[in-house]
């Protein structure tokens, strides 16, 4: 037995018998919460540094111009923020209104026992779930009319709210994903216990099933909401007037300097991360805590 | 809103009351005839039979698999079977035209794993059937579920939730639970196997009480000196038949199958 060496080991061997070693996994595992898990495992010195450390890198980089790049986005950070920032944030509050309510009814159509109703929702999930979102931004804007005409009333459709419309499709399939896991992770017997006491099926979904699925349900789809904020600069490429589209036209007002990229840019990303990183960590607290009652 | 079917099927559904008034106490409460039942390939139930009346208490033991279980949820339609039958109060229970409600109305069902609702507190998941079931008065009904959890020997913790009783406490609010819709007949599945054995007693003293005062009780259990001690009859199964029964008296000295014996001399 210690005559026999394996390649790579030096260490005599304590036995010929094969050894599985416990396979580890490092970093975030990589889930449905992957992004809350990374941006919350950021402790908050990082946010702090990071706010220090990007004008400095912008310094390191350019010398000449990098102040004026500074100052320009010092005069245009209240614009940014309250015309553009403030609009994202609103895009991800509609979408995410409409991809709840929608998501929650889709969720419970792909429980429902009519099996047509279930294949139907299943499939409209499936394909939402994983259609690339700016394939979806665009089908919309392109499907829906520029306007539409109300009793004669011609009443616009402005592309803001096609995209409001299109981010909230892959929110409402993965929504209704979550509705149905949650959904199917109750215990049968909570079902069973439930029709002994003559409560119907719709009455133990309602009063007995959901009600213990809410707490469940809420780290992903905060988790969600956080993705879809970070999605929303998509919308730029309709013309919607957020972050970014205003930041280039700010840039552009400001003859269109190379030293400006990284302000504004850098502008933009930060108070995404500022926005998503309380929600993050609030997601993260919330699962711990959910994940061992009930 | 208060459905009249829901007080009094009896009364209103023109399938049951010829069968439902037929029945007299003096019939068998529960009749079990030829029952087969099978999952897929499985045959569970081979033909059982047996006849439980009113105010009885009837205890099934029998090894692991036997299907037990199965028999006593097929008594409250929580399955279904392919042959035979079975009436509750004359009503047959696996009629193409059951009204479920009903017959669930009259038959309560306590489980191994206590099942109860984890988001409720004790008081709520006693009170929640009678309200949200049967539509009766919340208050009426808050006094009958505080009533009902005294009895049980569980006051004082009426506000607390599931996940902060013990088993024991957890399986005395089942039974609660179960009282709260008034039935006629209990089911118990196991009540005890999932309790440590300090707490079994504070469970089984609650049925006694019950048996006393004669509520009609269908057991499976493992505990032989309960069954002993408060079952009228006792029916042993085995891979899906009943292969002995009798009172406990000549059950449990003079049983006459051998599998019956080896079972008891392992048990006892
Ligand atoms: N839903 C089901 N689907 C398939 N097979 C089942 C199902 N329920 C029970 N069985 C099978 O039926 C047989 C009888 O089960 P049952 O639970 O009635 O036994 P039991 O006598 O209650 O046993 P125990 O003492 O372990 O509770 C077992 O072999 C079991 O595997
Ligand atoms: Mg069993």
């Amino acid at each position: 037995m210690a005559s026999r060496r394996f390649p790579g080991v030096d260490a005599p061997l304590r036995t010929d018998l094969p050894v599985l070693k416990p396979y580890r996994l490092s970093g975030p595992v990589h889930d449905e919460m992957y992004l809350v898990r990374w941006i919350a495992s950021a402790p908050p010195i990082y946010l702090a540094l990071a706010l220090a450390l990007w004008p400095a890198a912008a310094w390191a980089q350019g010398g000449y111009g990098v102040v004026d790049g500074f100052e320009a986005l010092a005069r245009w950070v209240p614009f940014l923020v309250t015309e553009g920032f403030l609009f994202n944030v609103l895009i991800s509050l509609f979408s995410m209104t409409i991809g709840t309510v929608a998501g929650l009814a889709l969720g419970l159509a792909q429980i429902s026992r009519n099996a047509a109703l279930r294949g139907a929702s299943w499939f409209v999930t499936q394909l939402f779930r994983n259609a690339p979102w700016l394939v979806l931004l665009f089908i919309v804007l392109l499907a829906f009319p520029f306007e539409i005409e109300i009793f004669g009333l011609l009443i616009p459709i402005p592309a803001w709210m096609k995209a409001v419309i299109g981010l909230s499709l892959p929110i409402m399939a993965n929504i209704s994903e979550i509705v149905r896991g949650a959904v199917n992770s109750v215990p049968s017997a909570q079902w069973e216990a439930a029709e002994s006491l003559s409560f119907t099926r719709t009455q133990t979904l309602w009063q007995i099933v959901l009600p213990q699925c809410v707490k469940r349900m809420i780290p992903p789809w905060m988790n969600w909401y956080a993705i879809l904020t970070m999605a929303t600069p998509l919308c730029s490429l309709l013309g919607v007037g957020e972050i970014i589209t205003l930041s280039r036209q700010a840039m552009e007002a400001e003859n269109n300097q190379p030293e400006l990229l990284l302000p504004f840019y850098g502008f933009a990303l930060v108070l995404f991360f500022a926005y998503c990183y309380p929600i993050a960590r609030l997601t993260i607290r919330l699962e711990r805590r959910y994940s061992v009652k009930l | 809103m208060t459905d009249p079917a829901l007080t009094d099927p009896a009364l209103t559904d023109p399938a049951l009351t010829d069968r439902a008034t037929a029945w007299t106490p003096d019939q068998p409460i529960v009749a079990i005839k030829d029952v087969h039942k099978s999952f897929g390939d499985l045959e569970v139930l081979k033909g059982v039979s047996l006849e439980v009346r009113k105010g009885e208490v009837v205890c099934i033991i029998g090894p692991s698999g036997s299907g037990k279980s199965t028999l006593i949820r097929c008594i409250n339609a929580l399955t279904d079977i392919q042959g035979g039958s079975i009436t509750v109060e004359g009503q047959e229970v696996h009629a193409k035209n059951l009204d479920k409600l009903a017959l669930r109305k009259k038959v309560g069902m306590v489980f191994q794993q206590y099942n109860l609702f984890p988001h409720k507190t004790a008081l709520q998941n006693v009170m929640m059937a009678p309200i949200k079931v049967l539509k009766e008065d919340r208050s009426e009904v808050e006094g009958r579920a505080r009533a009902l959890l005294r009895k049980v020997r569980l006051e004082g913790k009426e506000d607390s939730y599931p996940g902060e009783l013990s088993g024991g406490q957890q399986q005395r609010v089942a039974i609660a639970r179960s009282l709260a819709m008034r039935p006629d007949i209990m089911l118990f599945d196991e009540v005890t196997a999932a309790l440590d054995p300090e707490t079994v007693k504070e469970v089984l003293v609650t049925i006694k009480d019950l048996a006393r005062e004669g509520m009609t009780c269908i057991l499976v259990t493992h505990e032989m000196g309960f069954a002993r001690e408060i079952a009228d009859h006792i029916y042993f199964t085995d891979r899906g038949v009943i292969v002995e029964h009798g009172p406990p008296a000549t059950f449990f000295d003079q049983a006459s199958d051998p599998r019956t014996r080896e079972f008891l001399s392992q048990i006892l």
